[in-house]
């Protein structure tokens, strides 16, 4: 530890951190621009000189390391004047446009240039002028003679990002941020350069003239994107949505949003939301009221229930539901005797259930994951399924962590991946098996060597990994690796509540059907619950053929959608925006937060939809006044850490043959669910292009057609239209189709036998 | 694409530094490049970035942060004026207004025939020579009359670059 002197306080600080951070350690403000904690130093801006005794001329406090008994001094004659020339030069050339800014309210320049500025300017010659550039649907760069070259958005594309789409090309007056030859930013963590411009240069377009920041309210929530359980501002005018902005912490999401978090609102005021309830009449669909569709409803899960069995019905409900609703949901079901039941819709082996000790979690905290020194990643769209835990193990690697892939594609993580095995899916359990048994053996290379030689070792299993028709073998077989490195295993959580569905047991218990087995062997009625079951299920073909062939299709879901052509009577409920409601994210950590707006139209909480389809059909101990109430029963005796556990055991070991080509499928970044699917700025980016089939180059030869052909991808029945492309660091045997795309739907199970043909 | 010429050089030039900052080269890299092509096009670039396995929007920082690289075709010899003080000072107006009458063209325009373009550089650091130009980045003339102008274009005209 270091003692300085800042304004006369006297600080302890550690040796090595520079004036800046010390002084806000003291709570002592600094102006600056450029320099944010996350990023690297660049002392561009000079707006935080500070005068340090026997220094002969000011000194960037955020450049200038602390040494023992140091006097700076902040705010004294020298200092001042210093601080308000370099505002007078900053001010030279930023145009006075304020009263049209979009980051008027919110911005550093005129916040400081309150405190530092002049009332007026000495400089009467013309302003530089920096033209307008086009880098997407996302960030607008409209206004770039706006920017001060901090910096900052450079930086943190080639820091956090892990790519540079962002750089200052030519020098002294003619710099000016760019991308290179007028490409896009197409980073999807790109939003947080809007957050991170101190001046009104990148704004957030799909913002844009909204609103002003003082006329927002803003209100707390959590991520319902991803299982990271990231902390939202939502910012709100006039019951709407406006615009969503990260809450900091740390131990989470740190001070970013991933894209998708960030602009998936716009799904919330899509034109397809449903606000009235509907039912199905002579095949036309009819708007009633909610005691006539309710009453619908509670007639035909009696009648159903009464005729053909309880077993008879199933349910459905996505993994971002909030715990209330999944815990209603099946509450209800028991209630009528059913424990078909699951959450778990893109999953294809369910045979790790009743062999684990718990609910399958992250095995540690997101911050540990910052700690580890080893890191295998299995079967994850690392970057598009979970952005900011990519960005997290990025620093991790950055800072000496290993970082291994075991995987059925080669996308580029932006970082550097010391080892990597990419086999086609079917040998996904092989490639496990021979690391576990190299681990063990301590001798190995390769993967293994890196596992074995680690310290803190984390085994990471993604949402491939979980959607794989052999997943209990991949989790037991991580399991080994784990154990034999005495490392950490877990799985990174596909949705908000993937913890959340286990904690509440929105799982079949006894001998009810999971999610898979419920589509498998049709039922005669389905409850969904935010579902698409063309978009989010393991088997498109056969939930879509399940659908078609049940008696009664009740869909509560925020969205008009596929469900008008099969289900009998929608329900409109109210998005996480909506409603109150709980996500256990994928580290255990439970998250209650309140509705933002209030519900659209006639669109109601699940969770009260849930509690009067409860009354209606009698089943006992649905008599909830508040969410709270809900999530109190639910969580009532529940030690969530102790029920946090990946242990798994008696997993059996078979090989699965696999014939012809294999499917890859992911879920592309913007699919994952109802809202994101809805967001039109971001299904304008360049990573919600329409879905191809890519092949290695060898099977497109085989094949005989040239990339950019249209071949016929065909599952089952049904085919699809696709374009042709290459991807060679694909293994041979495979294609990649995503799923949870319209025009993928057609298709069948996420993995399996698949063909291409020359269309 | 790179031609062989250019990699081969480069190879050369990253021998100079450590294995894994390949980067280091990469305004040798680029002087390769315009050596051969008479200028770096944009596609170029990318190649290069390629080739050393950095970003491209570094590459065109690079590209564009130094004067001597030109960033469209200039000509087969390309005429770069000094106008920094010195050179003023000792008539360096003189000069581009010389040269852009007698090539009839304007700073940063290449003459029809393509054979010269006219740029205005920075502080050559002789300017005891005062003023001057350089050809191509790599024949610098001092102490500039018309007369010698013309003698130097004439040079250059008959192939004596």
């Amino acid at each position: 530890m270091i003692n300085i002197e800042i304004d006369g306080k006297k600080i302890q600080t550690e040796s090595g951190s520079t004036v800046i951070e010390a002084a806000h350690q003291a709570g002592i403000a600094i102006p600056h621009f450029c320099y944010h904690k996350k990023l690297s130093i660049a002392a561009n801006c000079r707006m935080c000189l500070v005068q340090v005794e026997k220094a002969p001329k000011p000194l960037p406090a955020c450049a200038t390391p602390v040494n023992e008994g140091m006097k700076v001094f902040t705010h004294s004659e020298q200092a001042v004047k210093a601080q308000k020339g370099v505002m007078e030069f900053l001010l030279v050339n930023h145009p006075l446009d304020c009263p049209i800014c979009d980051q008027g309210g919110e911005c550093m320049l005129q916040d400081m240039s309150v405190g530092y500025g002049n009332g007026h300017s000495r400089y009467h010659e013309e302003k530089r002028m920096v033209l307008s550039k086009d880098i997407g649907p996302l960030v607008s760069a409209e206004e770039m003679s706006r920017c001060i070259n901090c910096t900052r958005c450079v930086r943190f594309g080639a820091e956090i990002g892990g790519q540079m789409e962002l750089g200052q090309a030519f020098r002294g007056e003619h710099a000016e941020i760019m991308s290179f030859v007028s490409g896009t930013v197409d980073s999807e963590l790109s939003g947080n350069m809007i957050d991170l411009c101190p001046v009104g240069a990148l704004t957030s377009k799909p913002f844009r003239y909204k609103a002003r920041s003082w006329e927002l309210s803003r209100r707390r929530s959590v991520s319902a994107h991803d299982s990271l359980g990231s902390g939202l501002a939502v910012h709100t005018k006039d019951n709407r949505v406006l615009r969503v902005l990260p809450i900091e912490n740390d131990a989470i999401n740190e001070c970013w949003l991933s894209d998708r978090d960030r602009f998936a609102y716009e799904g919330l005021s899509s034109e397809q939301r449903l606000t009235k309830p509907m039912i199905k009449q002579g095949g036309q669909w009819l708007e009633v009221d909610w005691q006539a569709a309710l009453e619908f409803c509670a007639n035909g899960l009696r009648q159903i229930a009464g005729g053909a069995g309880a077993e008879q019905i199933g349910a459905l409900v996505t993994g971002n539901s909030t715990l209330e609703e999944m815990y209603l949901l099946q509450k209800l079901m028991r209630g009528m005797g059913s424990d078909n039941v699951d959450f778990r819709l893109r999953q294809s082996d369910f045979s790790a259930d009743g062999k684990m000790q718990g609910a399958p979690w992250l095995g540690m905290s997101i911050a540990d994951i910052s700690k580890a020194d080893r890191i295998l990643i299995v079967g994850s769209f690392l970057r598009k399924d979970h952005p900011l835990l990519a960005a997290r193990i990025r620093s991790a690697a950055k800072h000496g962590a290993q970082v291994s892939v075991i995987h059925s594609t080669d996308d580029d993580l932006l970082m550097k991946v010391a080892n990597k095995t990419i086999v086609a899916p079917g040998a996904l359990v092989d490639a496990m098996t021979q690391v576990a048994k190299s681990v063990a053996s301590k001798q190995a290379d390769g993967i293994a060597g890196s596992l074995v030689s680690g310290e803190r070792v984390a085994v990471l299993l993604g949402n491939f990994a979980q959607q794989h028709p052999q997943a209990a073998q991949l989790q037991a077989l991580a399991q080994q690796i784990a154990e034999a490195t005495s490392g950490k295993f877990g799985f990174i959580g596909e949705s908000a509540n993937s913890v959340g569905g286990y904690l509440v047991n929105a799982i079949p218990a006894g001998n009810g059907l999971n999610a898979a087995a419920m589509l498998a062997t049709p039922r005669k009625a389905y409850v969904l619950l935010n579902v698409e079951p063309e978009l989010d299920c393991a088997d498109a073909q056969q939930a879509i053929a399940a659908m078609q062939a049940a008696d009664l299709v009740i869909a509560m879901s925020a969205y008009k959608h596929g469900a008008t052509e099969y289900a009998d009577v929608l329900l409109p409920i109210a998005p996480f925006t909506e409603t109150s409601g709980t996500f256990v994210s994928s580290e255990g950590r439970v998250q209650s937060f309140n509705g933002s707006v209030k519900p659209l139209g006639e669109a109601r909480p699940a969770w009260k939809v849930l509690r009067v389809l409860g009354n209606l059909l009698k089943v006992e101990g649905f008599d909830y006044e508040t969410s709270q109430a809900v999530r109190d029963e639910a969580m009532q005796g529940l030690d969530v850490a102790a029920k946090l556990n990946n242990a798994v055991s008696g997993i059996e070991f078979k090989t699965a043959a696999v014939n012809g080509l294999q499917r890859v499928a992911d879920v592309p970044i913007y699919a994952t669910d109802a809202i994101v699917r809805r967001a039109v700025s971001l299904q304008a980016t360049t990573d919600a292009a329409q879905p191809k089939a890519w092949l290695h180059s060898t099977e497109l030869s085989k094949l005989g057609v040239q990339s950019g052909a249209q071949v016929k991808v065909a599952q089952g029945q049904d085919s699809a239209l696709l374009e042709v492309a290459v991807d060679d660091g694909l293994p041979e045997g495979v294609v990649r189709v995503a799923a949870g795309h319209p025009m993928t739907a057609m298709l069948g199970a996420m993995f399996g036998t698949i063909t291409v043909e020359r269309a | 694409m790179l031609s062989q010429q250019i990699t081969t050089l480069i190879d050369k030039e990253l021998n100079k530094y450590p294995a894994d900052q390949r980067q280091s080269a990469v305004m040798a890299a680029l002087r390769f490049v315009q050596d051969e092509k008479g200028w770096i096009a944009p596609e170029d670039m990318a190649d290069v970035a390629v080739y050393l396995g950095m970003p491209q929007m570094a590459v065109y920082e690079v590209a564009t942060f130094y004067h001597m690289y030109n960033l469209k075709p200039m000509g087969k010899h390309t005429l770069t004026v000094c106008t920094n003080l010195s050179c003023t000072l000792c008539g360096a107006g003189d000069t581009v207004g010389y040269l852009e009458k007698k090539l009839g063209i304007k700073l940063n325009e290449v003459t029809a025939d393509g054979k010269f373009g006219l740029r205005e550089g920075e502080c050559m650091g002789a300017c005891i020579d005062a003023p001057l130009l350089n050809v191509n980045n790599k024949k610098m003339c001092g102490k500039l009359t018309p007369e010698k102008i013309d003698s130097i274009l004439a040079d250059l005209e008959g192939g004596k670059a």
